[in-house]
């Protein structure tokens, strides 16, 4: 090959990869727990102050785990399709109310529906830490030995329902 | 507010108080603003950790301060959050497989680019050498294009 | 009706862009004067018809007509007039626009200073500008639309972004813009050049000053990018090596390897394929530049808001442009002539050499700026490549240029010998490593960078001197001034171009080994010590401005209990977006900077405050504008301007003969 094609070449392959850049979203970040075992924790239910949430409660099954809040504009967003979800009674989505008021919350639920049958209460956002939670909404797949099996950044939409998270529940739960 | 200030402004020296550092201790502050501005404000479009006042760098800020408190390494700290969010909260990538080309390309580059400038300079040297009518042309063109300013 | 006319401005620029694009270049291919003589008036008309466009704009924005979409998006009724004019490129589509009118500000540029190129030539290069403009245009009228209207009228605007609202927005973007586009002068006489297969020395005269006018804007347009995010972004940092900084910076790596590879072709028409390549380079990297501001693909600080159907199409156009005229290059290129002949040793060598090293740093920034897209796109991982990257690859690639820098302006041209250049330095070289050792310790904090960077300020200064010192020992003349006065302008233009980098160093440097900072928790009465500067806050109170309302702290400076200054910094608030800006307050000093910007309210009046002493940092932008200085003294020399005759026309034809002979 001639040197002086050198640079046309060089220039070839940066166009390609730009052209994939344009396909990608350089503000989401995949979570480097997928594969890893959920991050125990210990906390207080939403409803039931006196009662603790505990992933360690849930082995033995396939769940789903739903960090929002009630400040949250994509939690409303989100929200029919967890309700959707939660009226299938296809997976049970385990709800953790992230760095929250308490009676917003309450009032939140009451108002758009509760998808969830727990909700532990994130107050400080230190469990959020521990999920590398970056940003509300982020739900996250959890198989029944409690591994990470995948997590969604941003609303949990129809497709992305569709397509990638009720299939690898089928397939958890055949497991 | 402004009474106040106009009275603090007053009887100033006699109140002038030195003002309280915002961390606690001074030795922390200074580990956690180097561990800082290496890490990246993940809910920001491109800012340190240190620079943002975004409500998870103040999260993130909070807990690495503990982990100093605590003793932990730098090591152990940048391994708790790169266990969490991976290496993009790194500026600085760590070097491996996939970032060899990253770390050593620049050297690589330049490398070549001497390679090429001696190979080329060599090259030409040989080739150019008996052409003289090359110089003498030159020449004329530069007398041409120098010939205005002696008139003008 | 105004926006009407604006936007049909536009389409009728469209028209004249395509034919001053398509007819001039095939005249000149098929040697028609006729077709070639349409360049020039249509490069005329096309300025004037994206002035039309901007001032249609610029009325709609000071008319306050929310009924236009961009205006309703980027102002605001409660916007002063002056802001409301910078926010005609506040966003995409009006910088756009004001990228396009500069664009056609260039071409009437070289309509009126391109009486001396034959006409061929100059309808080449008419036309190649004319294509790009075609790009931008329709760019506009499809996907970017400044004059779109908005049915029915917003009753108020959403604002200009506050960050923006700032006299350094005023003039940034269009400096910035006058030396992105200002290359497409030089990659146009390139692309003409490479048509017309007469690439030869005069080529490179014709290029040096248009490129050396768009370097100096590009380096003035980059300090005070700089400067601004200095002040306004309140953390006090001038450079993040975000990617839209590095957008702007590889440009000016590239135009300043080639300012000095003209230099060679000039002299010596050697290195013509070299340098053509970094001509197209310059140009292509400002193009990429705004691709990547534009297109959403890399986060950023200071990116658009994006949209990918307008990533798709500067993609595309950047892939006819770059594309286009790289495979004219790999085409014409092998059969360009090599030009006279030097030394591996010599003043070319070195400016080769030089070369060689800031187009590796070029490409070492362009790979850390692109690399996280790379591994994104190949699913390998998300990475970040921050500031500490980019030091630890940049410093060492930056220390042997500048380093040459102070050998080079003493080489002899055409070979230069290695120990002759040493006898003639030695003195240099003492004086800087011994004042570099021991500066750091007088003042009080030795570490190696601080050492390495003075010394090579000090090496760029000494070298600069004992250059200057040869260079009138050569020339007759009575007295000293006289004889400074006969040193040419050019060469007066690349010493301080150089002792400007030096100045730049200094400050870096400075900046870097002294620096402190303080947060603190300030009463009211409280005083807090930085840098022998003692700070007492007075309070703060509110004030109310034309668009916002700001909490404003007073703080009186003192030094050795002598009162020097008094620092306002605020707290604003932006109703309009709800946005908090941090002001901070600035003593600017020659040798030190005071800084102090509010954080939060604390309990009783309390504020939480951060302050920095940055001893020299204006030295950053002095030395960045000492630069431009020289360039601008640079192109004023004399031997440019007898590149302004017609006889020039004869040159072309001796180089022609002889590189046919030799090639």
């Amino acid at each position: 090959m001639s040197r002086f094609l050198l640079p046309l070449t060089i220039f070839a392959v940066v166009v390609g990869f730009l052209a994939v850049g344009l396909t990608l979203n350089p503000r989401e970040i995949p979570s480097p727990l997928v594969g890893k075992a959920a991050p125990d924790f210990s906390l207080p239910q939403l409803h039931e102050q006196d009662k603790v949430f505990s992933p360690k409660d849930l082995a033995g099954q396939v769940w789903l785990l739903n960090f929002w809040a009630s400040w949250c504009s994509g939690c409303k967003t989100e929200h029919p399709v967890l309700m959707q979800i939660a009226n299938s009674g296809a997976v049970p989505i385990y709800g953790m109310d992230y760095k929250d008021q308490r009676d917003e919350a309450l009032t939140w639920l009451n108002r758009w529906g509760n998808p969830y049958p727990i909700v532990g209460v994130d107050l400080v956002g230190r469990v959020g830490i521990d999920y590398g939670v970056y940003g509300v909404p982020e739900t996250y797949v959890i198989d029944k030995q409690g591994v990470i099996r995948y997590k969604q950044i941003g609303p949990v939409t129809e497709e992305a329902l569709a397509k990638t998270i009720l299939p690898l529940v089928k397939e958890l739960q055949a497991q | 507010m402004i009474w106040l200030a106009l009275m603090m402004l007053l009887s100033g020296p006699a109140w002038a108080e030195e003002a309280r550092p915002l961390g606690d201790d001074p030795v922390v502050e200074a580990r956690l603003k180097t561990l800082a501005v290496e890490l990246r404000c993940l809910v920001c479009q491109n800012q340190t950790l240190a620079d943002s006042n975004a409500p998870l760098a103040e999260d993130l800020r909070r807990e690495v301060r503990a982990m100093i408190v605590k003793n932990m390494s730098d090591q152990e700290i940048i391994e708790f959050l790169v266990s969490r969010y991976g290496d993009f909260v790194l500026y600085r990538p760590p070097l491996k497989l996939t970032t060899t080309v990253l770390w050593v390309g620049p050297f690589v580059l330049l490398a070549v680019g001497a390679i090429a400038l001696v190979v080329a300079l060599k090259r030409r040297g040989q080739k150019v050498a008996d052409a003289a009518i090359t110089e003498e042309e030159h020449r004329r063109v530069e007398q041409l294009l120098s010939e205005g300013v002696k008139r003008s | 009706m105004i926006p009407e006319i604006g936007h049909f401005a536009l389409i009728l620029a469209l028209c004249v862009a395509l034919v001053q694009g398509i007819l001039p270049i095939y005249g000149a291919a098929i040697d028609n004067a006729a077709l070639m003589s349409v360049a020039k008036p249509a490069a005329r008309l096309q300025f004037l018809l994206v002035l039309t466009a901007f001032g249609c704009l610029a009325y709609a924005f000071a008319a306050m007509d929310f009924s236009v979409l961009y205006v309703a998006a980027t102002s605001n009724s409660q916007l002063p007039l002056h802001y409301r004019l910078a926010a005609i490129w506040g966003a995409h589509e009006g910088s756009l626009l004001l990228w396009t009118l500069i664009l056609t500000i260039w071409m009437f540029a070289v309509t009126l200073f391109s009486a001396h190129l034959p006409e061929a030539t100059r309808s080449r290069i008419l036309g190649v500008m004319g294509l790009v403009s075609v790009g931008f245009l329709l760019f506009m009228l499809t996907v970017s639309n400044p004059f779109e209207r908005l049915i029915p009228a917003a009753p108020d605007g959403r604002d200009l972004n506050p960050l923006l609202q700032d006299p350094g927005m005023v003039i940034h973007p269009p400096m910035l813009y006058m030396g992105y586009v200002g290359f497409s002068v030089a990659f146009a006489f390139a692309i003409a050049a490479l048509l017309g297969g007469n690439l030869d020395a005069a080529w490179a005269r014709w290029s040096r000053p248009w490129t050396t006018v768009a370097w100096c804007f590009l380096t003035v347009g980059i300090a005070m990018g700089s400067g601004w995010a200095y002040y306004e972004l309140g953390w006090g940092g001038w450079w993040f090596w975000d990617p839209v900084e590095n957008a702007s910076f590889m440009p000016w790596l590239a135009g300043t390897a080639l300012v000095h590879s003209l230099a060679v072709t000039d002299k010596r028409g050697g290195f013509k394929v070299w340098t053509v390549l970094l001509a197209i380079m310059a140009f292509s990297l400002s193009l990429l530049g705004t691709f990547l501001v534009r297109s959403g693909v890399l986060t950023s600080v200071h990116a658009f808001a994006t949209d990918p159907k307008r990533g798709l199409f500067i993609l595309a156009f950047l892939a006819i442009v770059i594309g286009g005229s790289l495979a004219l290059y790999a085409w014409r290129a092998p059969r360009v002539g090599l030009g006279g002949s030097f030394a591996m040793v010599s003043r070319e060598g070195m400016l080769l050499a030089n070369n060689v090293l800031l187009v590796a740093a070029m490409g070492s920034v362009l790979l850390g700026t692109l690399y996280p897209l790379f591994l994104d796109a190949l699913d390998l991982g998300k990475i970040s490549v921050g500031p500490p990257y980019f030091d630890s690859v940049f410093v060492p690639l930056m220390v042997p240029a500048l380093f040459l820098m102070g050998i080079g302006p003493l080489a002899q041209w055409k070979k230069a010998s290695v120990p002759d250049l040493a006898q003639r330095l030695k003195w240099a070289f003492g004086v800087s490593v011994v004042s570099a050792i021991t500066l750091p310790i007088v003042m009080g904090n030795w570490t190696p960078m601080l050492s390495l960077g003075l010394l090579l300020a000090i090496w760029i200064v000494t070298t600069a001197l004992v250059t200057l010192r040869e260079r009138l020992m050569h020339i007759t003349g009575s007295s000293v001034m006289e004889r400074l006065a006969s040193v040419p302008r050019s060469y007066w233009g690349m010493l301080v171009a150089h002792c400007g980098i030096a100045v730049f160093i200094v400050g870096v440097t400075m900046v870097k080994g002294f620096e402190t900072e303080k947060d603190v928790r300030m009463n009211v009465g409280e005083t807090t010590t930085i840098g022998n500067y003692t700070f007492r806050f007075d309070g703060a109170h509110d004030v109310k401005g034309p668009n916002y309302t700001a909490a404003r702290g007073t703080f009186s400076v003192s030094r050795d209990g002598r009162e020097i200054t008094v620092l306002y910094p605020e707290k604003r608030r932006y109703p309009v977006q709800n946005q908090i800006m941090t002001e901070a307050a600035i003593d600017t000093g020659l040798l030190r900077d005071l800084y102090v910007s509010l954080g939060e309210p604390l309990d009783d009046g309390a504020w939480s405050v951060r302050l920095y002493h940055k001893p020299f940092i204006d030295w950053i932008w002095g030395g960045c504008f000492i630069m431009a200085v020289g360039g601008v003294l640079a192109i004023s020399d004399r031997r440019y301007r007898p590149a302004w005759r017609r006889e020039t026309q004869e040159a072309p034809a001796a180089v022609e003969t002889a590189r046919r002979k030799y090639a």
